[in-house]
């Protein structure tokens, strides 16, 4: 057994380092976690594949084309919006949050370290999907980084919603309400099943939805290879900004 | 100058009063028991004091500030939070034993080395177990390892070996008497006499929020007479006893059969004792004189009834 030497010797580590080991640490703990994968890799993938061969919906032609940037919308969201939020709502439950907080990591390392480990995952997601698709028959092109750009304000706004969520609600209220609202917004998005049937008006609110205004920006950004109009952006900014500001306001830490 | 110093402090959470205008001072290099009843208003003190609470009012000094969001004092503290019944224990559920431990460590400039620590509370076997699967004993010795890992100056150790068997709770006052050898500052709650009565160089009592009586666990347990103890027959009309003692003996039947003598001197206590049991045909049973246990001050204290 060695020795420990007890003699107080306090100090913080680099901030780099405590950040890059925290967002290690988490980012290990959403590739560990069953019911994360399900929803991050497993569901995004599984739609992709089925629903470019099977005749189960009015999906414009070519199918790949609608359907990739589709997925990779609901990719983000799983991952910065409903993982997120399930997680976090645990961790909050169970004093992680307050304890890190109080460590030299602090609260805004502890942020700081949770999206990098969103970004992180996202970035596996991404390379995932995009093998997936140009497997399934998907030929990108567009602009690259109008599509990076919109994942990028998407994960915000999609973070965001979820730190809100975890951040208010109690942890079980928060896991169902999470995945409801990830079931809804698959359906309800354009996401993987066009808004064709719905009436205009109809149309037009959801499309409001921070999830369509992805999955419609990053479709123009990299289907049409076209300029992305300004709505999916703007859709996203005002998303991004209420619900941060939202979450500044009303997250508890305890 | 006090590491920890309170002063008039108040919190309250709705219309319940926590703490209540309680004060008291933490001497460095000195081991300080915060001992009261559960729901006395020590995890708020001591959640108050490593700047994880917020306070109404009064002033708290740690280390010569302000606790409340000062991120220069996170390096120099360590906080193991209490974790007895609300699960609350602040570690993540999947991470294993060593990993969690190696994160904490990897946010100090000058860590313990993850091994010895591991090791020396008995945790080396469980280096790959999810904090999940941990018994609430392994539990609370990781949570103490990783509120000592950074070498901080101070510690808040809030009811460190609640739910601890024998073995591990002697581990953990070995590590806590070993800290204060080296010169770390320990702030502990608990409810178990013995414990402050081992490790405390100073006990704060503490009961509705307030202190009700502080000093050395000696100068608590020496203030007055000493004990006379005795084993009868339950349900002695104690009562009459006092009256025969005089008004300033205090006389309680502490468990069924089970009777305390205090506030007069021992040989006058036993004398009487014995010759009014005989009056009752009673014959008392291992008899016996000594100081006053901690746990004596401490009903008398905080009324009687054990400690929740």
């Amino acid at each position: 057994m060695t020795a420990l030497d007890l003699t107080p010797a306090p100090g913080a580590a680099p901030v780099g380092r405590r950040i890059a080991r925290h967002a290690a640490m988490e980012m290990k703990l959403l590739l560990r976690n069953g019911e994360q994968l399900l929803l991050t890799i497993v569901i995004p993938t599984v739609l992709l594949v089925v629903l470019v061969h099977a005749p189960l919906a009015d999906i414009p032609r070519p199918r790949a084309a609608f359907l990739v940037p589709g997925v990779l919308a609901l990719a983000v969201m799983s991952t910065a919006f409903t993982g997120q939020a399930i997680a976090t709502g645990f961790e909050r439950r169970y004093g992680v949050l307050r304890r890190l907080g109080a460590t030299p990591l602090g609260r805004s390392g502890l942020l700081v370290g949770k999206t990098c480990a969103v970004l992180a995952v996202e970035v596996l997601q991404v390379a995932l999907l995009v093998a997936v698709g140009i497997a399934v028959g998907w030929h990108p092109r567009g602009s690259v980084l109008a599509a990076f750009a919109l994942v990028l304000l998407g994960t915000v706004a999609f973070s965001a919603l979820g730190l809100l969520m975890a951040g208010t609600l109690r942890a079980e209220a928060t896991l169902a309400a999470a995945n409801l609202v990830y079931l809804l917004l698959l359906v309800v998005s354009g996401i993987a099943f066009p808004l064709t049937d719905f009436s205009p008006a109809v149309r037009h609110a959801l499309r409001l939805l921070p999830s369509a205004a992805l999955a419609d920006g990053l479709r123009a950004a990299l289907d049409h290879g076209a300029h992305v109009p300004g709505r999916p952006w703007l859709v996203l900014a005002v998303w991004a900004v209420t619900a941060a500001a939202a979450a500044l306001r009303w997250f508890r830490w305890g | 100058m006090a590491t920890v110093e309170v002063c008039d402090l108040r919190r309250s959470y709705g219309s319940v009063r926590a703490v209540d205008g309680l004060s008291f001072a933490a001497q460095p290099a000195a081991v300080t028991a915060v001992l009261g009843r559960n729901g006395a208003g020590k995890t708020t003190t001591v959640e108050i004091c490593a700047g994880l609470r917020p306070r109404d009012s009064g002033s708290v000094t740690v280390l010569g500030k302000d606790p409340w969001r000062n991120p220069t004092l996170r390096p120099r503290i360590g906080v193991m939070p209490q974790a007895a019944g609300s699960g609350a224990a602040g570690v993540y559920p999947a991470a294993r034993v060593g990993e969690v431990l190696a994160l904490f460590a990897s946010f100090a400039a000058h860590p313990l080395d993850v091994g010895a620590l591991l090791d020396r509370l008995d945790l080396t076997r469980l280096a790959r177990t999810p904090w999940r699967r941990l018994s609430g004993g392994e539990q609370q010795r990781l949570s103490l390892a990783l509120a000592v890992v950074g070498r901080p100056e101070l510690v808040f150790l809030d009811e460190p070996t609640a739910g601890l068997d024998v073995a591990a709770r002697h581990a953990t006052w070995s590590l806590i008497e070993d800290l204060r050898a080296a010169g770390v500052t320990v702030l502990l709650t608990t409810h178990a006499m013995d414990e402050a009565e081992r490790l405390a160089d100073h006990v704060v009592v503490v009961a509705s929020g307030r202190v009700v009586a502080a000093g050395s666990p000696a100068a608590l347990t020496r203030e007055d007479g000493g004990t006379v103890r005795f084993s009868a027959v339950p349900g002695l009309p104690v009562a009459d006893l006092t009256t025969r003692l005089g008004t300033a003996a205090r006389v309680r039947e502490v468990s069924p059969g089970e009777y305390a003598v205090e506030g007069v001197p021992a040989q006058h206590a036993l004398a009487t004792v014995t010759a009014w049991c005989a009056e009752r045909g009673v014959l008392p049973d291992r008899l016996s004189t000594g100081r006053r246990s901690l746990e004596d001050v401490f009903l008398g204290l905080t009324g009687d009834g054990p400690p929740a």
